[in-house]
């Protein structure tokens, strides 16, 4: 044992005097922190992941956490985290695994960026006295419209509108996969899509029956490893969405650990109990543009061509061209996923490495589709680390239509961004298949909270909208004057088409 | 496109539009008193009229109006141009008048021009797209020249100054049309610039515009993609090429160019019956990106009429008029009657909702 003990992350203490010995801390700790040894709570700081759950469970406030209880010799390069990735590899020889998004200390484009207000030479509206339309419609749109005189002399519209998907909203709730998550987690998103006129995703791991009474709320999909596909699932959804990758793995696959395949999870994926579930880094049907098309093709004609198709890609660096390939596709949607996009489960070094911010991913497609006449073939849909309202505002006068949130709609569930996904043992109930967890969510109450975070940022959004003299999304969408870059270099003003704050 | 300045022209501005459906010409000396009277709504500096009808003597080719700043440089690049893409039939300084509220600035110039519309294929309308290629090219490459009007037998007389002396500046009671748009200017950004006074005009179309765009970002990034460029520093000019790429392009008539631009709100076209909501909610689809949103009020003609509409708020005023043949829209009642005191029917237009005028010989 040569290496020893890393420092402890985390440092837990108990202030005793305010203690009263209830012992909520131990039964709702998963990762075994707390233990009786008679009359006294004994803690096992090192198992600690700062999720949270004993601090807001405790009646008292007698807990306290302090992270990086243990200095390093402060060093720019070599900081604690690098040295302990290396000694974690030197005993192990495995690559890193982590959850939740980018954890590294990247610039955020978002902050960088203002919104604009309306001053006297235009008046703002105010969206409690006047109209405010954030109806979105994703699909596939027609450039022109052909209208002919029926023998009545009326006006009839003679083009034929491809299906689109209507969102009351412009947030959808993105894919995350029964298995990864719980099932009384998808029930408390399929309850607040459903209440707020928009979708989630399924995610890549088929669909419970519980789910079947929310449907024409769920956006299914099909990934590399096709868990879940059949005729009846397809059809179950509203749309059909292609995952060529995400943003927090760009390149590679899925791995669902065998632990989290519990018999229901196996019924639903179509796997057997127990085993992993391991999708690959490609589909091994597409090894080209023209693949992808044909796949999409394939999905629409066995649905009858009813429903739309998204494709989700990672946002790395070609994504407009990507894109671009993939408008002239019978696909309706876009999805790009940023290099900020959360995960149950990543190699670390994809994690925090590969792929690009979204708000320099939803402004170079849009402006390629928009340079190539093509912005009407798809709809855009960003995710990747949208925080809030403001990023939300951001990302459609950057150009997209809707946006797709991940790990908000997790905290508005409990999740405290700890990173421990992939270990299955989420003390609230959410990244987890043990029962006892999973019966933490009651999807009533968690229905209610995420439709709440919903509403709230639909609220704001009218606000902001109003106050830049907008009342329809439409206007808003790909409007880079109501944007100006703080701080950005000119470089980074010149992807995203927006003048600097002052000009 | 990128760091290409945005002095968006902000305007408060005063707006008159007069249309004889039969076609009957109207000299410039009446609108000109009803845009003085508007002088409130100005602050002299930038005033215009477009007027229809006015050169019987070349009725099929094109009037390009020009703003030179000098007679060498820019005007050579320009001949040469128009020469290598058609036929210049007649070409002249418009004779001017200094004021001492107005000095030249710019060398107005026109031309009578005949594009070889041979030279243009794969287009039902070719010496209009030629034409606006034309405009266009000149207008973002060659510095020193501005052309600012590019209609058949029409044409944009405009400067900066009030309206009284821009009119004679240019004498507009010299013109007789059958169709005329004014428009005075209360600037917030370029002032001086002769090219920002309105109306704003491309091939057929003329724009005069009271208000601000807020979602001109979104316009012009659907013009731009439609093959437009905007050179004018403001958000008035992605109305004209709206109004080319819908009611050209597109074959729209006007009341769906309209509706696309200022559509009904969603609840309206939710309860609309089958046929109408199937029409207004694909409009939305395809144009939701040519919607205009913000205050606004505006009058658009072509040699077939005009059309005035506001946002969808009616942030902006506006007032429609008739007498006989004559069909007048305005900013305020006022102006109307100092044209013609007998005026009949007086209303004004709820939100959106268009008032056109077309002619009917």
């Amino acid at each position: 044992m040569t290496l020893g003990s890393v420092p402890l992350r985390y440092k837990v203490s108990i202030d005793r005097d305010q203690c009263m010995q209830c012992m909520r801390c131990v039964d709702n700790c998963s990762y075994g922190v707390y233990r009786v040894e008679g009359d006294r709570i004994i803690i096992d700081s090192r198992k600690c992941t700062a999720c949270h759950r004993c601090i807001s469970m405790c009646p008292r406030d007698a807990i306290t956490l302090q992270e990086k209880p243990v200095d390093y010799r402060s060093h720019p390069l070599w900081t604690a985290q690098t040295r302990e990735d290396i000694i974690n590899q030197a005993r192990t020889g495995k690559i890193i695994l982590a959850g939740m998004g980018n954890a590294l200390d990247y610039p955020v484009i978002f902050d960088r960026l203002v919104l604009d207000a309306c001053q006297v030479t235009n008046p703002s509206i105010d969206p409690l006295r006047e109209p405010m339309e954030l109806r979105t419609y994703l699909g596939k749109k027609p450039s022109r419209l052909e209208f002919r005189k029926n023998d009545e002399g009326d006006v009839e519209l003679v083009t034929e509108l491809a299906p689109n998907l209507k969102l009351d909203t412009p947030i959808m709730i993105g894919h995350m996969s029964y298995g990864a998550i719980s099932l009384n987690t998808q029930l408390s998103l399929a309850k607040a899509v459903t209440e707020m006129g928009t979708f989630m995703g399924t995610g890549e791991g088929g669909m419970h029956k519980a789910l079947h009474p929310y449907q024409d709320h769920t956006i299914v999909q099909v990934a590399s490893g096709r868990f879940g596909v059949d005729i009846d699932y397809l059809e179950r959804g509203a749309a059909i969405e292609i995952k060529i990758g995400q943003g927090a793995k760009p390149g590679i696959g899925g791995h669902l650990p065998g632990e989290k395949v519990c018999v229901d999870v196996s019924c639903t994926r179509m796997i057997p109990l127990g085993s992993d579930a391991i999708s690959p880094a490609p589909h091994h049907d597409i090894y080209s543009i023209e693949d992808l098309a044909q796949l999409v093709r394939s999905l629409k004609e066995a649905t009858e061509w009813k429903k739309p198709v998204f494709v989700k890609i990672a946002a790395v660096h070609n994504v407009a061209a990507i894109a671009a390939g993939i408008a002239r596709s019978s696909a309706d949607a876009v999805v790009i996923d940023g290099f900020r996009g959360g995960t149950g489960a990543a190699p670390k070094v994809f994690r925090d490495n590969v792929g690009i911010p979204i708000e320099a991913a939803i402004a170079a497609v849009d402006h390629k589709l928009n340079d190539q006449g093509v912005r009407n073939e798809v709809s855009i849909i960003a995710s990747g680390g949208i925080r809030n309202s403001a990023d939300l505002a951001k990302s459609i006068a950057l150009g997209a239509d809707a946006v797709y949130i991940g790990t908000a709609s997790l905290i508005a569930l409990g999740c405290r961004v700890c990173g421990n996904c992939y270990r299955g043992l989420c003390p609230w109930g959410i990244a987890t298949q043990r029962q006892d967890l999973v019966d933490r969510i009651d999807p009533e109450i968690g229905g209610r909270n995420v439709a709440n975070l919903i509403h709230a940022w639909t609220l704001e959004l009218s606000e902001l909208m109003g106050a830049a003299g907008l009342n329809s999304i439409e206007s808003l969408r790909g409007n880079r004057e109501r944007l100006r870059g703080y701080m950005l270099d000119e470089g980074m003003l010149k992807v995203l088409n927006v003048e600097p704050v002052g000009a | 496109m990128y760091l290409q300045k945005q002095f968006l022209v902000v305007n408060m501005c005063g707006i008159i539009g007069v249309i004889d459906r039969g076609r009957s010409g109207m000299d410039g000396s009446g609108i000109k008193e009803a845009l003085s009277l508007m002088n409130e709504r100005g602050s002299g500096e930038g005033a215009g009229y477009v007027a229809y009808g006015i050169y019987p003597d070349y009725p099929d080719y094109y009037a390009l109006h020009v703003f030179y700043d000098n007679l060498v440089e820019p005007k050579k690049k320009v001949d040469e141009l128009l020469e290598k893409w058609g036929r210049i039939v007649q070409q002249e300084e418009i004779p001017t008048y200094e004021r001492p509220g107005l000095r030249k600035k710019h060398i107005p110039w026109r031309y009578f021009y005949k594009p070889h519309k041979d030279l243009v294929v794969g287009s039902s309308t070719p010496e209009d797209d030629l034409v606006k290629t034309l405009v266009m090219d000149i207008n973002s490459r060659i510095d020193g020249a501005l052309v600012f009007s590019s209609g058949v037998n029409m044409g944009v007389f405009k400067a900066a100054g009030w309206p009284e002396d821009v009119a004679d500046f240019y004498r507009i009671q010299d013109y007789k049309g059958y169709i005329w748009l004014a428009h005075n200017r209360y600037p917030t950004n370029t002032p001086g610039w002769w090219g920002g006074a309105h109306p704003f005009n491309l091939l057929d179309w003329s724009v005069v515009h009271n208000g601000e765009i807020t979602s001109y970002g979104t316009n012009r990034q659907y013009v731009e993609s439609n093959g437009y460029k905007c050179t004018m520093f403001t958000d008035t000019e992605v109305v004209a090429y709206l109004f080319d790429i819908l009611g050209r392009r597109h074959g729209l008539p006007e009341d769906l160019v309209v509706k696309a631009l200022a559509p009904p709100f969603w609840d309206e076209i939710d309860a609309m019956p089958e046929r109408q909501r199937k029409i207004d909610h694909a409009m939305r689809l395809t144009y939701g990106a040519a919607q205009m949103n913000g205050p606004f009020a505006i009058v658009v003609a072509t040699s077939q009429g005009i059309v005035g509409f506001t946002d969808r708020i009616k942030l902006r005023p506006l007032v429609a008029a008739e007498n006989g043949n004559k069909l007048y829209i305005s900013s305020e009642e006022a102006a109307i009657r100092v044209m013609d005191p007998d005026v009949q029917n007086i209303r004004m237009p709820r939100a959106g909702e268009p008032v056109i005028g077309r002619v009917i010989v």
